[in-house]
């Protein structure tokens, strides 16, 4: 049987991803600089409604950003039995030289982002790289990676699943907490 | 979408419709990391992959060997020439001392139709076809068909004419499955005495006239007279073979519509296609070669994705 239970709602995602993009604002000022990159595929989703705020809360600002598909960087292609589907990779701008806003909706083990990095790698050598998740799921990580800006922090069972839902694909905005007994 | 159907590459036989679907949306991940200032993926970094070419080939081999060190795979290469097998060591040997060396994927090319077959039956390795003898050559198809859908978006209704040595081509039979698979409507054009017996079964018809196959079709994929394979005098001269049919840029503004032309290589300039045609814009075959780096890099890393090292 599943359980769920919700973590945050619309309202609350609504409020969360303000508040990261105020924290963005702070540490970039007007993203000259900065690029924003959202990891293929749920990060994407998430890197579209950030950059959207953000052009709501600063003016005349031109956010360079893409996306980059891990598939190819992943390190578990023969210990898995579904097959990796690669997804677009739309990376259109050099990292060189740029401070770079990585997002993620849910950090878990750490290994998306270290390939998400090795990827991004491949594009220039960024002056700096930050990480923006929705979810931090804390004492899961297999590797020493931490976010620099975080939506909530939670505890998890290693048996439970994080699921985040878009409007643009599930209909509303929420995230749940899903057991299976 | 779910994996490759199969667990080596033999033939397009072999393969599903939504299989070569899945070979030709990874192919466009690959395409477009061959076209980045840093065109490597580790992927494969812990698979070894071995080439082994019991016949000539300058082209499949380069592009295979690219598509494996573009994945990050380490690659040994072997041809029959400066081997042991003139020593008079069988096949199944050959390839069992290879793989004691701990090798994941064999891609080989063979003289003998089936080689590539026996090879999967006999050994714990993933197996690639890179062309044997005239039976398949599936690497060759799949570009093929892929460049065809870039150009025109997709394979499903186009008319293709497959001119030139039918008989001795496993061009020409991985194309005529692979295109029929992808919905394509295909025939063959050439001198009777290269087209092969069972062209019927494969539901293929059979033009005698180049001008009333080119007016017919979208596209034209142009084969090689494959002189090393015939035994036997099939037509009276290289020259007559050209005058009949072979393609000049004169034939080319004559039709009604604009075709394409496609050669899989090595073209033998004034027989099959004349130099203006060869390097026209009607011309795909240089998009082919690239394209075929990408088909590459696609099928081993869905066949390395089937290695289990848990």
């Amino acid at each position: 049987m599943l359980k769920e239970r919700e973590l945050l709602n619309k309202q609350e995602i609504e409020i969360t991803i303000e508040r990261l993009c105020r924290q963005l604002i702070e540490n970039h000022n007007d993203f000259e600089n900065t690029v924003i990159i959202g990891v293929q595929p749920r990060g994407t989703l998430l890197s579209n409604r950030v950059i959207s705020k953000l052009k709501t809360l600063v003016s005349e600002t031109n956010i360079q950003s893409g996306n980059v598909d891990i598939s190819f960087y992943r390190d578990d292609l023969m210990r898995r039995d579904e097959p990796i589907i690669p997804q677009e990779m739309d990376m259109d701008l050099s990292v060189e030289g740029k401070n770079v806003v990585l997002i993620d909706d849910v950090l878990f083990t750490g290994r998306s982002i270290r390939s998400a990095i090795d990827a991004l790698m491949t594009f220039g050598r960024p002056n700096s790289v930050e990480l923006l998740t929705l979810i931090d799921r804390r004492y899961s990580r297999h590797l020493p990676i931490q976010p620099n800006y975080v939506g909530r922090t939670i505890d998890a069972l290693e048996s439970e699943k994080v699921v985040v839902e878009w409007e643009e694909f599930n209909g509303s905005d929420r995230i749940l907490m899903r057991k299976s007994e | 979408m779910s994996n490759l159907s199969v667990d080596h590459l033999l033939g397009i036989k072999y393969l599903t419709t939504s299989d070569i679907e899945l070979i030709f949306k990874t192919a466009d991940n690959f395409k477009k990391i061959i076209n980045q200032p840093i065109k490597k993926v580790p992927s494969l970094r812990d698979i070894t992959i071995a080439n082994l070419f019991f016949e000539n080939s300058t082209r499949t081999k380069l592009s295979f060997e690219l598509a494996e060190k573009r994945l990050s795979a380490d690659v040994i290469n072997f041809s029959s020439a400066s081997s042991s097998v003139t020593k008079g060591e069988t096949l199944l040997d050959t390839v069992n001392n290879i793989l004691a060396m701990k090798v994941d994927i064999v891609v080989m090319r063979h003289p003998n139709p089936g080689a590539s077959v026996f090879l999967s039956r006999n050994i714990d390795a993933k197996i690639v076809n890179a062309g044997d003898g005239t039976h398949e050559h599936p690497t060759q198809a799949l570009l093929d068909s892929y460049s065809i859908r870039e150009k025109y978006g997709e394979v499903k209704g186009k008319k293709i004419v497959i001119i030139g040595d039918i008989l001795h081509s496993r061009v020409a039979l991985s194309n005529i499955y692979c295109l029929q698979k992808l919905g394509a409507e295909v025939r063959v054009c050439g001198p009777s005495s290269l087209m092969p017996k069972h062209l019927e079964a494969l539901n293929v018809l059979h033009f005698s006239d180049i001008k009333e196959a080119l007016n017919w079709c979208d596209v034209a994929n142009v084969l090689r007279i494959q002189l090393e394979r015939q035994e036997v005098n099939y037509f009276p001269s290289l020259r007559e073979y050209a005058m009949v049919y072979g393609i000049n840029k004169k034939m080319l503004d004559n039709l009604e519509k604009e075709i394409t032309i496609m050669h899989p290589g090595p073209i033998n300039r004034g027989v099959e296609l004349s130099s203006d045609v060869a390097d026209s814009k009607h011309s795909i075959i240089l998009d082919q070669v690239e394209n075929g780096v990408a088909i590459r890099m696609a099928v081993i890393y869905l066949l390395a994705g089937k290695i289990k090292n848990n």
